[in-house]
């Protein structure tokens, strides 16, 4: 072996691509499970609320428009969310296999942030695959349009972000013995009361529902969607969509990185 | 000797305190039930502790150590578990942040200063973790990666280094494939591929089948030969005595004692220790014991009745007498020479394992 020397003087930036390679690496090898893992449940819904029921004749054709927004929201936060909680809980379970990157000659908070960046390159992948098989299982889309490709892009990169960081929160906190749970009670009413399935201003209906999924992430991120690609529906203005998404981001990170820092470091 | 040049890769620790949180008692069992179970495992310590003295203000791992390893050398420290050599090294390699003292290598402090520490060190821990999503080969190249390696300029490295450590034929298996002692063994690897000039291993033997041991000895023989600093935690005496240059005695947190392990033979009681278990409480042929020509000294712990003599066996046939005298009968007989074991029951009154 060649004698020891200094290792070499580099900047965060390197190290932070080195890992961020590493987890392009992982998810590429397990691409296939990845996405049935994010897009299979938002599929479904499409296949049964956009394709069958449609088709019976119990919803009208033009709920499709109101739908295509938000089964790509969910893919979108299912994929960001479980890219980087689902790890995290193995990593600091009773592997504690990401103590090699601990390791790494960089600040702690940036191996969490790249793990946040990883979630949201993850969840726009699952987003770029749902969005044309979702349109084709659901047949032609009333109003939609891809015309706005720099505002679709934004809203989606933001709740990437937002989501991404949520999931490094969740999978610090919790423990991997109640990683079922998480999915039971937190991912599943998100995903059934995110204005996914139906858009907020048809809550107009039900006003105390109404205002309780303001409290939701995904209705933002379903709202924005709805905005960008189909801008003939009624939907929540983009400013307060991107408003809101910036909160989560913010608060999330503060939250996730202090749980992420007691985590790793004893 | 030494092949590095530039920073000095020593190790300073000044009044090194840790301690951590007191487990919570659970519920309808009392306090008691919090006093005499395992500590809880600190929130993401890199590991665990595993002793300790509880105290009112939560489980003492470490209680002021002072200590100073020099640049390129081998340093043991040795100590029943939850001594606190985990924790020691745990702070050393910026896993675990110490409650009070200072410490640093070649001058960075492992607080202020963590990732200067981070890129002079290599660590094999005690209880591997390789990165599962990847094989043999991409754990050592990305961990490379990490350190500013290019990946494709460490493989030559990486390969290298596995064929060195007999993991040549392995280099694209999957790490479940592994056995326990390859997997220890891809952990040095890994220690190793960044060049790091400093190398801590806790306790790199454990589960190691004998066999295994001994080439691992001559692995960290060889790499010490290279000039690098090398701690190692180990609960076991003959590896502390033939490999490190010195040893430092741990126990409860506090430093015993520390010196080359042949220095600190001469500190052992004199004589022989003639270990006698007998079939019930060894008490009551204490003084009967300490009455046998030439016995230096005599202490019982439970069924065991421990007797320093010059000689040992010739005092045997007697202390056998004495015992039955005492109405006990032996039921096993040890004699061990001077050496770490005997010093380190002086010291700390309790075996090593």
């Amino acid at each position: 072996m060649a004698p020891a020397r200094e290792t070499p003087t580099l900047g965060a930036g390197r190290v932070f691509w080195a890992l961020l390679a590493r987890d392009v690496v992982v998810v590429r090898r397990e691409l296939v499970y990845f996405l049935m893992r994010t897009a299979m449940q938002p599929l479904m819904f499409a296949i049964v609320f956009g394709y069958l029921l449609p088709k019976m004749g119990f919803v009208r054709p033009g709920y499709t428009s109101a739908l295509l927004p938000g089964v790509l929201a969910v893919s979108l936060a299912l994929a960001a969310v479980q890219s980087v909680a689902l790890p995290m809980v193995t990593d600091f379970g009773f592997s504690r296999e990401i103590e090699d990157r601990l390791l790494a000659p960089i600040p702690s908070s940036l191996v969490a942030l790249e793990k946040v960046v990883s979630g949201m390159l993850q969840a726009l992948i699952a987003a770029l695959f749902v969005l044309p098989v979702a349109r084709l299982i659901m047949g032609p889309i009333a109003g939609l349009s891809l015309a706005h490709v720099g505002t679709i892009v934004l809203v989606t990169v933001f709740g990437a972000v937002a989501f991404s960081m949520m999931g490094l929160y969740l999978g610090c906190v919790v423990a991997a013995q109640q990683i079922g749970l998480l999915f039971g009670i937190v991912v599943a009413p998100m995903i059934m009361f995110g204005c996914a399935y139906y858009p907020w201003r048809g809550l107009d209906a039900a006003p105390v529902v109404k205002y309780v999924v303001l409290a939701n992430p995904l209705t933002y991120i379903s709202e924005g969607l709805r905005g960008v690609l189909v801008p003939a529906m009624p939907h929540m203005p983009l400013r307060a969509v991107l408003a809101a998404l910036t909160v989560i981001t913010l608060v999330f990170w503060r939250l996730g990185l202090r749980a992420f820092m007691k985590r790793a470091v004893g | 000797m030494s092949a590095f040049t530039s920073i000095s890769a020593g190790i300073e620790m000044r009044g090194l305190r840790k301690v951590y949180p007191a487990p919570k008692p659970r519920r309808g069992r009392g306090a008691a039930a919090g006093l005499a179970g395992p500590p809880r495992m600190p929130p993401g310590a890199a590991m665990a502790p595993t002793g300790g003295t509880l105290t009112a203000a939560g489980i003492v791992a470490l209680d002021g150590l002072d200590l100073s390893v020099g640049e390129g050398e081998f340093f043991g420290l040795l100590g029943p578990n939850g001594a606190g050599k985990t924790t020691t090294i745990g702070i050393l390699t910026t896993r675990v942040l110490p409650s009070g003292g200072q410490a640093s290598i070649g001058g960075a402090d492992v607080v202020a200063d963590a990732v200067a520490v981070r890129r002079r060190i290599g660590v094999v821990p005690q209880r591997p973790n390789p990165d599962r999503g990847l094989d043999v080969l991409e754990n050592l190249t990305f961990h490379a990666a990490y350190f500013g390696f290019p990946r494709a300029a460490s493989r030559a490295r990486a390969l290298g280094i596995l064929e060195r450590l007999g993991l040549a034929d392995r280099a694209l298996a999957r790490i479940d494939a592994l056995s326990g002692g390859q997997l220890q063994r891809l952990m040095i690897a890994r220690a190793l591929v960044h060049e790091p000039r400093v190398i801590f291993l806790d306790e790199p033997t454990v589960g190691l089948d004998p066999q295994a041991r001994l080439a691992l000895w001559d692995i960290l023989r060889g790499l010490h030969a290279e000039g690098r600093t090398i701690v190692m935690t180990t609960h076991y005496m003959e590896e502390a005595e033939k490999l490190c240059a010195r040893v430092a005695i741990v126990d409860r947190g506090k430093l015993l004692a520390c010196d080359a392990p042949e220095a600190l033979k001469k500190q052992a009681p004199g004589g022989t220790l003639v270990e006698l278990t007998l079939d019930g409480e060894a008490a009551p042929a204490r003084e009967a014991a300490r009455a046998v020509a030439g016995v230096l000294d005599v202490v019982s712990d439970g069924a065991v009745l421990r007797v320093y003599h010059p000689q040992g066996g010739e005092a045997v046939a007697r202390l056998i007498g004495v015992v039955q005298g005492a109405g006990r009968q032996v039921t096993n007989i040890r004699l061990v020479p001077p050496n770490l074991e005997t010093l380190f029951l002086s010291l700390t009154g309790r075996k090593l394992d």
